[in-house]
């Protein structure tokens, strides 16, 4: 196994936080949400997919974006809450593809329904955008080996930042950790081909840790 | 005062480590809070608690107070009542003691405030500070606590006009977001878990307290903590506990607020609750003074159930606080209540005094649930409201503010 390599910068750990925003624009029914969904900040449809892993919310297995939420917990609209909530942001290229996927589904569903349900005050669908505030820890390493053991150690913070964060700086949905060990050849492509194999949707991040964690020290042969 | 480094065993090293290091650029920053009060209701409790800790990282943090006589704060209690939708005219006279007061106390805080980073102005009773210092070299946010979802048009009209000169808000929730300006960050308050009010108590200290304001721990108890105000519908809770002694004639209701300077309505409210409670010995009004945050703590901790049956509200501290006792909450369907009490999984929204009823008799005949509801409450408020979360929402909006509007700041070792 390599004990680094001279070619490679050494892994810098970061960590983040999120700022929220209201945008100030709101929804009372599902044509206007899908009104306001045509041309909302791309920022906002990103929070409301990835945002709530940092935020405070109450762990609610059924439904992974703010939109399925909603339909559920406000429109009591069962079939379109079932049709959002399966909608995994990871399938598509960028947050354009994803905004036009959202407004398929209204669209459809609105075409179904005979009028969209208004909700009460205090039910409206809040559109929000956030800020991330990126810091660097001082933790580095340069031997991949030492990889599973950082990885445990990480914040919340610091796992959405390489994991989630990075699917917006690289292409093709690379997280940081991959990026990295790509750089050095070959050799850790089993390591890259087993992280890409991570859902980070469907989990917290402390799960996400615990996933990412568990994969590498396989791939490394560690102990747990 | 508890050391930042207290916090780890109950937030966890990481969350400590995480505010160190979102701080390390802050180093020496002049930050400036300002309010109407230090004592009485939750912005008091958050400031006298996030401000010592913001100095602890190395921020130069203050605060301040503004001052009035009485007619300042029966405009600003009106101001208060507005803004959360009672139709509440103001008068001019009164807006011009409110524009005069703050006059006055920008003669005392102009030095501070102009040479300030960074002013945070709590609620309306400051908001004017700002166009009486002309020479402020810092950024001015606005953090308004009160549920402004609904205002009365007339009074945020008024206000808005002082608001848009800011250079952002801060709001609990979004639902209280209006069109403005600048940008609206959100953040929602917090408790401290190491303050009097919500430190562990042993058995012994809440029986005293119990034996003290002749309450009977053999029988169930309902609490509810607020100040005397209308918007926290003491007089809906009494309704309520009397529907559910109809099930459960052992029930008991303890009723315990404080005052707050800034609070000229609370004797008026009191005496209304005086006159509902009636000769009902089993009803127990309490007016505690301001610094007896260990006694409400025994409280929260010797009731079965804590209510917070509001009908407005910016958030709600005490419901966060009795989630961290590991008790159900039942409360009302408004505001910041709506963030913290998730139905049927940390206690029970309600619109009515009949609803309250219904989840109290649902609660007491159910303690495996309450229990449960119990645990779940707790585990949410850690993960959630602690101020180790808050802080570390100011300290990232904080470098927001200083390092523009970008959607990512980057900061570099």
């Amino acid at each position: 196994m390599s004990q680094g390599n001279n070619t490679v910068e050494p892994f810098s750990v970061r960590d983040c936080a999120l700022v929220a925003i209201a945008t100030g624009k709101r929804a009372e029914n599902l044509r206007e949400l899908r009104d306001h969904l045509m041309n909302i900040h791309q920022g906002s449809i990103y929070y409301h997919f990835w945002g709530s892993l940092l935020r405070p919310k109450f762990d609610d297995p059924q439904f992974n974006n703010d939109f399925a939420v909603w339909s559920h917990y406000s429109l009591h609209d069962e079939v379109l809450a079932e049709r959002l909530a399966i909608i995994d942001p990871k399938d598509y290229d960028d947050l354009e593809a994803l905004r036009r996927e959202l407004i398929d589904v209204i669209e459809q569903r609105l075409d179904e329904i005979h009028s969209p349900e208004w909700v009460g005050p205090g039910k409206q669908f809040h559109f929000i955008r956030s800020q991330i505030v990126v810091f660097d820890t001082g933790w580095r390493i340069d031997n991949p080996e030492h990889l599973p053991n950082l990885v445990m150690r990480m914040s919340a913070g610091s796992i959405f930042y390489h994991v989630i964060d990075a699917r917006r700086r690289f292409p093709k949905g690379l997280d940081d950790f991959s990026a990295w060990l790509g750089g050095f050849g070959d050799e850790y492509a089993p390591a890259c081909k087993a992280l890409a194999s991570v859902d980070p949707y469907y989990v917290t991040l402390i799960e996400l840790r615990r996933k990412i964690g568990s994969v590498l020290r396989s791939c490394f042969r560690q102990e747990f | 005062m508890s050391s930042i480094d207290s916090y780890a065993s109950i937030a966890g090293e990481e969350v400590i480590q995480h505010l160190r290091q979102l701080a390390e650029p802050l180093k020496g920053l002049k930050v400036v809070h300002v309010n109407s009060t230090r004592v009485g209701g939750g912005v008091a409790e958050i400031l006298d608690r996030l401000v010592p800790l913001k100095r602890e990282l190395g921020i130069d943090a203050h605060w301040e107070i503004v001052v009035g006589q009485d007619s300042f704060y029966e405009c600003t209690k009106n101001f208060h009542n507005s803004l959360q939708g009672k139709l509440a005219p103001v008068s001019d006279s009164l807006l011009r003691i409110f524009e005069k007061t703050n006059e006055q106390n920008a003669e005392k805080l102009r030095p501070i405030l102009e040479d300030a980073d960074l002013v945070f102005i709590h609620d309306p009773q400051p908001l004017p500070l700002l166009r009486w210092c002309p020479n402020r070299k810092g950024k001015w946010v606005w953090r308004c606590h009160i549920d402004l979802s609904r205002p009365y048009r007339p009074v945020w009209k008024y206000l808005r006009k002082f608001v848009v000169d800011y250079d952002a808000s801060i709001f609990s929730l979004a639902d209280f977001a209006q069109p403005l300006p600048h940008n609206q960050y959100l953040i929602p308050p917090s408790i401290d878990p190491l303050s009097d009010k919500n430190i562990d108590l042993s058995r012994s200290f809440i029986q005293d307290v119990l034996d003290k304001y002749g309450i009977d721990d053999s029988r169930p108890i309902m609490l509810q903590v607020s100040r005397f105000d209308r918007f926290k519908d003491p007089v809906g809770v009494i309704r309520a506990y009397r529907l559910a002694k109809g099930f459960c004639p052992e029930l008991q209701l303890v009723l315990a607020g404080g005052t707050a300077t800034d609070d000229p309505e609370g004797a008026m409210v009191l005496g209304e609750v005086k006159a509902e409670k009636d000769n009902d010995e089993d009803i127990n009004v309490l007016l505690l003074p301001p610094e007896a945050h260990k006694e409400i703590n025994a409280l929260q901790r010797a009731a079965d159930i804590i209510l917070q049956k509001s009908i407005k509200e910016g958030f709600g501290l005490t419901v966060t606080e009795g989630m961290w006792k590991q008790k159900p909450v039942i409360g009302g369907d408004t505001g910041g209540i709506r963030l913290q009490v998730i139905d049927h999984h940390t206690g029970f929204r309600v619109n009515t005094p009949e609803g309250a009823a219904l989840r109290i008799r649902h609660l007491l005949g159910r303690p495996e649930l309450a229990h449960e509801m119990g645990i779940k409450a707790k585990e949410f408020v850690r993960q959630n409201f602690l101020i180790t979360r808050h802080l570390r929402e100011y300290l990232s909006l904080m470098l927001a503010l200083l390092m523009g509007d970008d959607e990512r700041v980057e900061l570099e070792m």
